[in-house]
């Protein structure tokens, strides 16, 4: 289901994962940056992407480290998940770092590498370059 | 979720940079959890207070919103790392206590109480009843909702903040009316605390928001948070109902089999080299019971207490705590034995406690053994 946590209006270049992200202990807070070597995205950057992945996990406390990744300039432009939960929820909210939610269809259809604007105002929030 | 045309204008940033934020973290928790509206709250508890849990991270960011961010509605806080008043003999080093003061600084440039403290339900007055409040401690939230008449749901640090400063929070799930899906039943024989506490966690992990519990007999206010305290700890749900459920309800017994599962989960040393009571803190109750426990005897080990400021205070009056030290406990206020940076597996091998959520924290964040017994038995086994 499409839900709009945070609004905004980017345009940039998706990076997805299939593996949920745990923002406590696996994110690096200055580099953003994946320390798990078992991750999909182990040491690729996340900085200035749309990143793509099911959900977070883990603590709450992860939510600092998404703010944290924002004021070091390292964050994604922003997130896009299968399923809202309140660690990755509260992180973009602290960071103004717009987060929306999309039906399992348009997670499955969307890849790394694809070009899109995201606009929350729109009806259609996803445009698909 | 619904806006008025005044919370619209503050999410778009008409009212300053931190109200934004307040009601952007709101309406993020609000669409994840399908609210329909903001409604006020009367009183806030915030989590996110110990440097131990929220790091440096957590530290830079309270110290920038405190700068102009205000507490709106009543709040109060969390224990943090230590006691200051006996820090020194511990093992911290100076970043620890300058990072945690700071924290502690920030939160009163805010407006908190700086309370410390995991037992607000015990040490303040509890509004009328069905009064919406904004609890980020577990165990203090599945209190104020089973036994105090109170509603709100199970917050993060970061809802119950922004539930603070806009003095609203999201109408959604505990809020309205919640209806169980499962009934525990409760078959072990004579329990004790810790049996509570089993019951607890128990609970916690097979419930969604909420559950129905029958079969309890007459409890004291130690079992009862010892109930709460390890439900707070293995899942998401945030009351106990204390009924038996209609007839469609899922029934589950809760007997010695479920209870020893729960045992060899968290039990993991056969002895402590330390004791550590409290998690939830103790109140007056507990240490005025202790008080009468230890009459006579001692500690052949050590074993930490910890309390809330104002209990520490109130039992130093009455003479309860010179009573405790001489039998050889160390009073602790302001912190407690939950993501404690005062026990460090590089000194300790494990630690008795007969706290379930001490021992889930014990075992999970300190790396070290845990010992279960309950307060009776610790006292039998380890005084004399």
């Amino acid at each position: 289901m499409n839900k709009i946590l945070v609004s905004g209006k980017v345009e940039g270049i998706i990076l997805k994962s299939n593996d949920p992200i745990n923002f406590l202990g696996t994110v690096d807070k200055k580099t953003g940056i994946i320390s798990d070597k078992d991750h999909s995205l182990f040491e690729k950057p996340i900085k200035d992407s749309i990143l793509v992945f099911p959900s977070g996990i883990g603590s709450s406390v992860g939510a600092y480290t998404i703010y944290s990744i924002k004021s070091n300039n390292t964050s994604p432009l922003a997130m896009i998940c299968k399923k809202a939960d309140l660690t990755v929820a509260t992180g973009c909210a602290l960071a103004n770092i717009p987060l929306i939610t999309i039906s399992d269809e348009e997670f499955e259809s969307i890849k790394t590498g694809m070009k899109i604007s995201l606009d929350t105002d729109s009806t259609t929030p996803i445009h698909y370059q | 979720m619904e806006l008025t045309r005044e919370e619209e204008s503050a999410l778009k940033g008409e009212q300053g940079e931190t109200m934004q934020m307040a009601y952007r973290i709101l309406v993020a928790t609000g669409e994840a959890t399908d609210a329909e509206k903001l409604i006020p709250i009367e009183w806030a508890h915030l989590s996110g207070v110990n440097y131990n849990t929220i790091g440096d991270a957590g530290e830079e960011f309270l110290s920038t919103i405190s700068k102009d961010a205000r507490v709106k509605v009543k709040t109060t806080l969390n224990p943090m790392g230590f006691d200051i008043d006996n820090v020194s003999n511990y093992k911290l080093d100076e970043n620890f206590i300058s990072k945690q003061l700071s924290i502690r600084n920030s939160y009163e440039t805010m407006g908190v109480i700086p309370s410390f403290s995991c037992i607000p339900y015990e040490i303040f007055d509890i509004p009328k009843n069905g009064t919406q409040v904004a609890f980020a401690e577990s165990n203090a939230a599945i209190h104020a909702n089973s036994y105090d008449n109170l509603k709100t749901n199970k917050e993060s640090a970061f809802s119950a903040l922004a539930s603070a400063i806009i003095g609203k929070s999201p109408y959604s799930s505990l809020r309205k009316e919640d209806t169980p899906n499962i009934t525990i039943q409760m078959k072990v024989k004579n329990p004790n605390e810790l049996t509570y506490g089993m019951l607890g966690f128990y609970a916690g992990k097979v419930g969604d928001t909420s559950v129905n519990i029958s079969g309890l007999g007459e409890m004291d206010q130690r079992q009862c948070k010892a109930m709460c305290g390890g439900m707070g700890t293995s899942g998401t749900c945030a009351k106990f109902n204390f009924v038996e459920g209609d007839p469609n309800t899922e029934k589950i017994d809760f007997d010695e089999k479920e209870m020893q599962n729960v045992h060899d989960e968290l039990n993991t040393a056969e002895k402590g080299d330390l004791i550590t009571l409290g998690s939830p803190q103790l109140g007056l109750d507990e240490i005025s019971d202790l008080t009468a426990k230890l009459k006579g005897r001692s500690f052949e080990k050590r074993c930490m207490v910890f309390l809330p400021r104002t209990v520490k205070e109130q039992a130093q009056k009455i003479g309860y705590i010179t009573e405790l030290e001489r039998a050889g406990c160390e009073i602790l206020s302001d912190c407690c034995t939950c993501l404690t940076p005062l026990i460090c597996k590089d000194d300790v091998d494990a630690v008795t406690t007969n706290s379930i959520k001490g021992a889930f924290y014990l075992k999970n964040s300190n790396g070290v053994g845990v010992n279960l017994k309950s307060l009776k038995e610790i006292v039998e086994d380890e005084t004399r």
